[in-house]
């Protein structure tokens, strides 16, 4: 009698952990197919390009200046202005970008001042990106005169980076244990210690992530650039910041003129001639490549930091 | 109310007529997160190179007493102190606004609940106070270090292995590396937040013996919940309840003939 009982409700159990895993299963399976369907998109997306750009996915693509020729056109002066434009915003954002965290995050009072500051940052990141361009018109390209140059180009995508490198840094210093802080200062270090020699270390790689994650949101901007006047037709190269003879280096390219990759596709795609739709293509290709390839990078990093400091 | 100790402690009758110094001495401690206030009037005297043990139950400001010692409160806004700790020989109040809390804790070193140590080689995680003091010489700062994981006992267990991470070590492990780090600054009192809590029996009575070794050398406090380890570690045992402090008294004594009928109740496990 009682043996049946505990059989009975044994299957019983059994059944009903069964039927729950059933649910465990769908919703695996649900969960799949849209990451799936989201992934091939981009897949497609990709192959398309690089389909329709193939015949000018060559060496002279990269090495060549744009021309009135489609087949004789490329993207040097794309890509190096773009690279250029890149290395001014890393330069410029980096700094201010992780510095201003460092005092939302550890020093900052706790008031209303420091929460309406908070809000703002949030709220700059969602800003679209053509207020920037603007507003980097107004200030960069005719206050401070700086024209139709890669450092108005590289202050501009400064700006609408920022907030996504504050955001980011403020995570990763947040990630780091009280315990370690408290540890530090319990020894004896100063504010400034404990951030310096512990806090900053312990996060360079959320924050080496947030800043490449922010420069390939900025490498695909079209919109701010066009707005301060990027030319759509470079046939010169600036001056390379790198010099044979001492001091080794030049800023004389800060202040030339400059293209960048969507800028050149932007105006392949707007030509009637089908010929260019092609070289656009191929553009397209290589800036989704650049793209992913600095994702990448940003992986790779918070993987070897992960790696060595586990709490 | 309080009963002050007796002068000889009972649990070194070889050591009875030695005239034990007073290191630091609260004096009407009162210690408030916003309008909580959580320690209530504390006078007690921690005796220089004895172990103090600071016991109750959960929530009865222990640990709140304990980080006053070092100010660690400070780095949370909106508490604040009354009344004094004065730290001796020079007599200096702990939690004065006028002295500076990294001035203190460069006096006072800590071992936390949980073992701490920073995402840095073992090395580098004992050499920290002393770069923060200042210390660039590199045969001195080697000395030093040695110096403080042999008198943590951990000397022999990561001497050949000093550049490998902090966090490679096992939990007993990293909480002797901690109580390393705290040493080599030497500091004048040691205060041991719940030390053991984390760690399983074994490595639990590696540490008990090391602050066992520790007490000749230095001022310890040590708060901890397992009453056994404080009768095991301490020559003097603080028994508080919801911030006020009930007895204070030789270990001996408060565990065998405690005068209050608060801490009779709490060390025979009435509750707790």
């Amino acid at each position: 009698m009682h043996a049946t009982t505990a059989e009975a409700s044994l299957q019983q159990i059994r059944a009903d952990v069964n039927r729950r895993k059933i649910l465990d299963q769908v919703f695996v399976i649900v969960g799949m197919l849209i990451m799936f369907s989201a992934l091939l998109v981009l897949v497609i997306l990709f192959l398309d390009l690089v389909r329709e750009g193939a015949p000018r996915l060559n060496w002279d693509f990269l090495t060549s200046f744009p021309s009135r020729k489609a087949e004789r056109a490329g993207i040097l002066s794309a890509w190096v202005g773009t690279s250029l434009i890149m290395l001014t915003t890393a330069t410029v954002s980096m700094p201010i970008g992780v510095a201003a965290a460092i005092y939302l995050e550890e020093y900052a009072p706790k008031n209303w001042m420091t929460a309406i500051i908070e809000i703002n940052v949030t709220n700059l990141a969602g800003v679209p990106s053509i207020i920037y361009g603007l507003l980097a018109l107004g200030l960069f390209v005719y206050q401070f005169n700086l024209g139709q140059s890669i450092a108005a180009a590289g202050l501009t995508l400064s700006l609408l980076i920022l907030p996504i490198v504050i955001v980011a840094t403020r995570e990763s210093l947040r990630a780091v244990p009280r315990a370690i802080r408290e540890a530090a200062y319990a020894l004896g270090a100063t504010r400034w210690e404990v951030t310096a020699h512990h806090v900053l270390p312990y996060s360079t790689g959320g924050i080496l992530t947030g800043m490449i994650i922010g420069l390939s949101r900025a490498i695909g901007e079209t919109a701010p650039l066009i707005t301060i006047g990027a030319l759509s037709f470079i046939a010169f190269l600036p001056e390379s910041p790198f010099k044979g003879e001492f001091p080794f280096f030049s800023f004389a390219w800060l202040k030339e003129a400059y293209t960048a990759m969507p800028i050149q596709m932007f105006n392949w795609v707007s030509r009637p001639d089908p010929a260019f739709q092609v070289n656009a293509a191929a553009a397209g290709a290589i800036l989704l490549g650049m793209t992913l390839l600095m994702n990448g990078v940003a992986i790779y990093v918070r993987y070897r930091f992960r790696k060595r400091i586990n709490w | 109310m309080t009963p002050r100790p007796s002068v000889e402690a009972t649990r070194r009758p070889a050591n009875a007529e030695e005239a034990l110094v007073v290191k630091s001495r609260a004096e009407g401690l009162s210690f408030y997160y916003g309008a909580v206030r959580a320690l209530k009037d504390l006078n007690i005297e921690i005796r220089e190179k004895r172990v103090t043990a600071l016991i109750g139950p959960s929530g009865c400001g222990k640990t709140t007493f304990l980080r006053c010692f070092n100010r660690m409160h400070d780095l949370t806004p909106g508490t604040r102190y009354e009344g004094r700790i004065i730290l001796f020989p020079d007599s200096i109040d702990l939690v004065d606004k006028g002295v500076d809390p990294i001035e203190v804790r460069m006096r006072i070193g800590m071992v936390f609940q949980k073992p701490n140590p920073f995402p840095k080689s073992i090395f580098e995680n004992v050499a920290y106070g002393l770069r923060v003091r200042g210390l660039r010489s590199k045969p001195r700062v080697e000395e030093e270090v040695e110096r403080a994981l042999r008198r943590a006992a951990i000397w022999d267990e990561v001497k050949d292995r000093l550049d490998s991470s902090g966090l490679s070590l096992s939990g007993g492990q990293q909480q002797r590396l901690c109580i390393a780090r705290a040493l080599a600054t030497n500091p004048e009192i040691l205060l041991f937040d719940e030390p053991t809590s984390a760690l399983d029996p074994i490595a639990t009575a590696r540490i008990e013996e090391l602050i066992a070794e520790l007490r000749d050398q230095v001022t310890v406090i040590i708060v901890t919940h397992n009453m056994q380890q404080a009768a095991r570690v301490s020559d003097y045992t603080a028994f508080m309840y919801l911030g006020e402090l009930i007895e204070f008294d030789n270990t001996s004594k408060l565990f065998t003939n405690p005068s209050q009928k608060a801490t009779e109740d709490y060390i025979t496990g009435r509750y707790g």
